[in-house]
């Protein structure tokens, strides 16, 4: 055997398996959503009819919200535990990658604990504090599982920042804000962007913690569930999943072009 | 005095950060150990709530581990052919491979679910056996393995390692198997947990490939928190939290290693 057929042996079956769980399926999700009544207009129903509409921007929203309140978390913590070195800080750390691995469904039920009918907040405060079924219970399920996914990111960038850029911005008289602003912003802002865009599209995606948490609001992955399960618009379902997988796979696509690697750990 | 004023700010949202993470991981602990989670810690605690979670759900347990290692071992046999070859072989069709076999990363696990169901959900026999949620795994968990492996293989000089072989008489299957494979060990380790790990997680494709004889563990937890008691759903998580964390922690190390490696 020469060696060029024994290369191309060995990628054999990563080909044989993509193209028939992969590829064809993929072929076969498209040409379904364009099946139904509506044919291919489908699309254009999801920006026509406000049910889809509604929900498509209420799930940008929520992810939006989700994005920045998780950037603004995870680079002051990553800029804090990159700089600082005090007892503990492996066990903080710890902590705060401990949530890569859960499943959805279970940072669901993490926030029912916290703001359900049984939940923390509504046993400590006086009157009658659920918020976990709302957009709010969504916003922090989607924040859990981004802080860690963010921090990795920040902290990987931030740990190539030259302190002697901010040692000199400051003994030129810059105040920390304009350190912050004009010294480490810039420094971080690829991988500040390439995290963004992975927490944007993980909480765009997310269905476990939807599954569990959204009961009386409507987010794109609950929708393309219930088209599917319930309703069988097999065609709506097809369609909307598609158009969800387009925008998180550009997304991730500028993730990982700006910082090279994206975190694993997806889902 | 503004800096540490400062670094006091920075220290608050690091703590905050933290218990927002960690509190509900303890009150789910807390819960699953609790007589009573209603009445509180007073009512005493208590492990019948796991053996009652073992009693019910013990099978979907013993289904997620068998599952994760049938799991990686498809992606052993698939993935580690394919990230030698992709790493003798660069230029753009590789590139553009990996890049497709990395879609199921980028793709919510509900649209591949979908797709799956739409091609193979009316072949009976392999849409109602575990196979069928084995090929999800193994979709989902491939590119882990792949990447994880050819990062370590893109960093040394394989060509060369192997040019030396090939002129002592190695056969191209001599060669993957004395110099490829144990040179690629770090980011076989570091995939293999990564798999692991994620396929005894994996919950968006399998709730939707699951058949009622055949339920996960996230496919437990999911039923477990819509129609048990919360003291059950807490004992339930706890004892998936004792199965992943040392799995999480042992994929993180692993990781860490083979990326020391690579640079």
């Amino acid at each position: 055997m020469t060696n060029r057929t024994f290369v191309m042996a060995c990628l054999t079956p990563l080909f044989i398996f993509s193209l028939l769980f992969l590829a064809l399926p993929l072929g076969r999700l498209f040409l379904a959503s364009g099946e139904g009544d509506a044919g291919w207009a489908v699309y254009l129903d999801i920006v026509r009819k406000p049910r889809y509409l509604n929900t498509l921007v209420l799930t940008v929203l929520v992810s939006l919200a989700t994005t920045i309140a998780a950037l603004v978390v995870s680079t002051t913590a990553g800029m804090f535990l990159v700089r600082n070195r005090f007892w503990g800080r492996g066990t903080v750390l710890s902590v705060l990658t401990l949530p890569l691995a859960f499943p959805g469904v279970v940072i669901g039920f993490l926030i029912i604990l916290l703001g359900g009918r049984q939940g923390l907040v509504n046993q400590l405060t006086p009157g009658h504090v659920v918020f976990a079924y709302s957009a709010i219970g969504l916003f922090l399920g989607y924040l859990y599982f981004s802080i860690p996914r963010v921090l990795l990111t920040v902290m990987a960038a931030a740990e190539k920042l030259d302190p002697a850029l901010e040692e000199a911005a400051r003994t030129m008289g810059a105040s920390p804000y304009r350190v912050v602003m004009d010294v480490i912003i810039p420094g971080l802002m690829p991988s500040l962007v390439a995290s963004g865009a992975i927490a944007f599209a993980t909480a765009m995606g997310a269905f476990g913690t939807a599954f569990t948490l959204a009961t009386n609001i409507d987010v794109i992955p609950m929708v393309i569930y219930t088209e599917f399960t319930l309703s069988a618009n097999i065609a709506m379902a097809s369609a909307l999943s598609i158009v969800l997988g387009i925008i998180t796979w550009i997304l991730l696509l500028i993730a990982r072009s700006l910082s090279g690697s994206t975190v694993a750990g997806g889902g | 005095m503004l800096k540490s004023k400062i670094k006091m700010l920075q220290l608050a949202v690091t703590l905050l950060a933290c218990a927002f993470l960690f509190v509900p991981i303890v009150l789910s602990v807390m819960a699953g150990l609790t007589v009573n989670y209603f009445q509180g810690i007073s009512s005493g605690l208590t492990l019948k709530w796991v053996f009652q979670v073992w009693d019910l759900y013990a099978g979907s347990i013993f289904l997620s581990m068998w599952l994760a290692v049938a799991c990686l071992f498809c992606t052993l046999i698939i993935g580690l052919p394919a990230a030698y070859g992709l790493a003798r072989h660069p230029g753009w069709m590789s590139r553009l491979l990996e890049e497709f076999i990395s879609l199921p990363l980028a793709i919510p696990g509900l649209a591949l679910a979908l797709a799956l169901l739409q091609l193979y959900g009316s072949m009976k026999g392999f849409r109602a056996s575990w196979t069928f949620i084995l090929v999800g795994h193994v979709l989902y968990t491939l590119p882990f393995m792949v990447r994880s492996i050819l990062a370590v293989l893109a960093s040394m000089d394989l060509k060369t390692l192997e040019e030396g072989a090939a002129s002592l008489g190695a056969s191209p299957w001599q060669r993957f198997r004395d110099i490829v494979v144990p040179n690629a060990m770090p980011g076989i380790l570091a995939g293999a947990l990564t798999v692991v790990t994620l396929s005894i997680g994996e919950f968006n494709l399998t709730w939707m490939l699951h058949t009622p004889y055949l339920k996960t563990l996230p496919v437990g937890l999911a039923d477990s928190y819509a129609s048990m008691r919360l003291e059950i759903a807490s004992a339930y998580t706890l004892v998936f939290f004792i199965l992943i964390v040392p799995l999480l922690m042992a994929m993180q190390w692993a990781s860490a290693r083979a990326q020391r490696i690579t640079q």
